[in-house]
């Protein structure tokens, strides 16, 4: 007995057909090579998230160079603090060893970021001076070397 | 006859109730077990990916120690050229001020990059603690699951990143990440957030903000190494993470945070 296939049923069949062949072939040029590498993300922006150019430099790279005001700074209070915190982005500086090319912040406000009395400063966490009583109108690189903040100078 | 009949029924009655009974049992436990077993794995914070060659990065935020100088803000914005604007952030600084009429002020001017001045006068203040935030690098991320292209997602490392080329811009991960901490690039007109430095970790350096921080407040390690600093301190002192009622897995844990804080 041969198997009756009403022709309209072949017809939707043959539209099926054509609209997944469609579907598939636009999908294969649609979705980047990588996608799905590792998960519901093209693999290769992991690459493209590592590419940016680094800013700041770390402070071994400073280190290389600077050993004198790395000796300075280990015997005083700013000892844990990294040079790029004051001083700013350094790659550039590294690169080119301009001084132009890196921060040498002066004046009592810079200072006051850290040092400022503010009540939400735990005490113990960092030096606090009133800086509308303090010294007013005077610099405070002018007493104090910031790489060794309790060598006064004279 | 007639008697026989109707026991035999009552017999074959009596089987296949007792066998619907059976069956209804069994099908109510496996629920009630299924529904336990389902919820004490979403209790489970921060569920561990299965990778185990690469880090998992988690970070510390130890309250006590943010003296609110601003210099991760603004060294995040130098590091990652994020628009100058002082309403685009991938992090900032809070001050949480707790007056002594139990009121809450919060303040971020320019996100603590100028630093902050003192607002609530001395005596009116019960506390006061500034309260840096971040990407939270959730392992069960909100942003993740709504973004429709999938152009954002959990890197291997544990790193919730964008794939700036590929995303569309729909704004549906800003609004959905409850920490904030998502912003569309005025430039680039794409979803922008932290990516914990993701360039300087594959070339073994810290994040910007932890290079810079003067205080050691901000700390980022290895969740999967129990001998590393941060695991340390996690078992050392009593941390909690924000919103942990939405289950987001976040890795971002806070040292002596107070519930103030949203």
């Amino acid at each position: 007995m041969k198997l009756y296939i009403p022709p309209q049923l072949t017809r939707l069949a043959l539209a099926f057909a054509i609209f997944i062949s469609l579907f598939l072939v636009l999908r294969h040029f649609l979705v980047p090579d990588t996608f799905g590498q590792y998960g519901y993300y093209r693999g290769a922006s992991l690459i493209d998230n590592a590419q940016p150019e680094i800013h700041y430099a770390g402070q071994q790279a400073c280190f290389e160079c600077h050993q004198d005001i790395e000796n300075m700074k280990a015997q005083d209070v700013h000892s844990e603090i990294h040079c790029e915190t004051c001083h700013g982005p350094g790659q550039k500086h590294v690169l080119s060893e301009e001084s132009a090319d890196i921060l040498k912040p002066t004046g009592r406000e810079f200072c006051g970021l850290c040092h400022a009395m503010n009540a939400a400063k735990q005490r113990n966490a960092v030096f606090q001076v009133d800086l509308k009583k303090h010294n007013i109108g005077k610099n405070c690189i002018e007493c104090h070397n910031p790489h060794q903040p309790w060598e006064m100078k004279k | 006859m007639s008697q026989s009949t109707s026991a035999m029924g009552n017999e074959k009655i009596k089987s296949s109730r007792r066998k619907f009974l059976k069956s209804a049992a069994t099908l109510a436990g496996a629920t009630i077990g299924y529904s336990w077993l389902k919820s004490s794995q979403v209790l489970l914070f921060a569920a561990e990916p299965k990778d185990e060659s690469l880090p998992w990065y988690g970070i510390v935020i130890d309250i006590e120690k943010c003296i609110g100088c601003g210099s991760c803000a603004k060294a995040c914005k130098k590091e990652n050229d994020v628009p100058i604007e002082p309403f685009f952030f991938r992090t900032w600084i809070e001050q949480y001020t707790v007056k002594n009429d139990g009121s809450v002020n919060i303040v971020s001017p320019n996100g603590g990059i100028d630093g902050f001045e003192q607002t609530v006068p001395d005596e009116d203040i019960f506390k006061s603690f500034f309260v840096p935030k971040m990407c939270n690098h959730c392992s069960k991320s909100p942003c993740i699951q709504v973004c429709p292209v999938g152009a954002t997602y959990d890197s291997p490392e544990g790193v919730v990143l964008i794939d700036e080329k590929y995303c569309i811009g729909c704004r549906y991960c800003v609004q959905a990440c409850p920490y904030g901490c998502r912003f569309i690039h005025p430039v680039k007109k794409v979803a922008n957030k932290c990516t914990l430095c993701y360039h300087r970790l594959k070339k073994n350096l810290a994040p910007a903000c932890m290079e810079v921080c003067p205080t050691g407040a901000r700390m980022y390690g290895n969740l999967r190494d129990k001998e590393s600093e941060l695991v340390k301190f996690l078992k050392e002192h009593t941390t909690q993470v924000l919103r942990p009622n939405l289950n987001t897995g976040a890795k971002l844990y806070y040292n002596a945070l107070s519930s103030e804080v949203r």
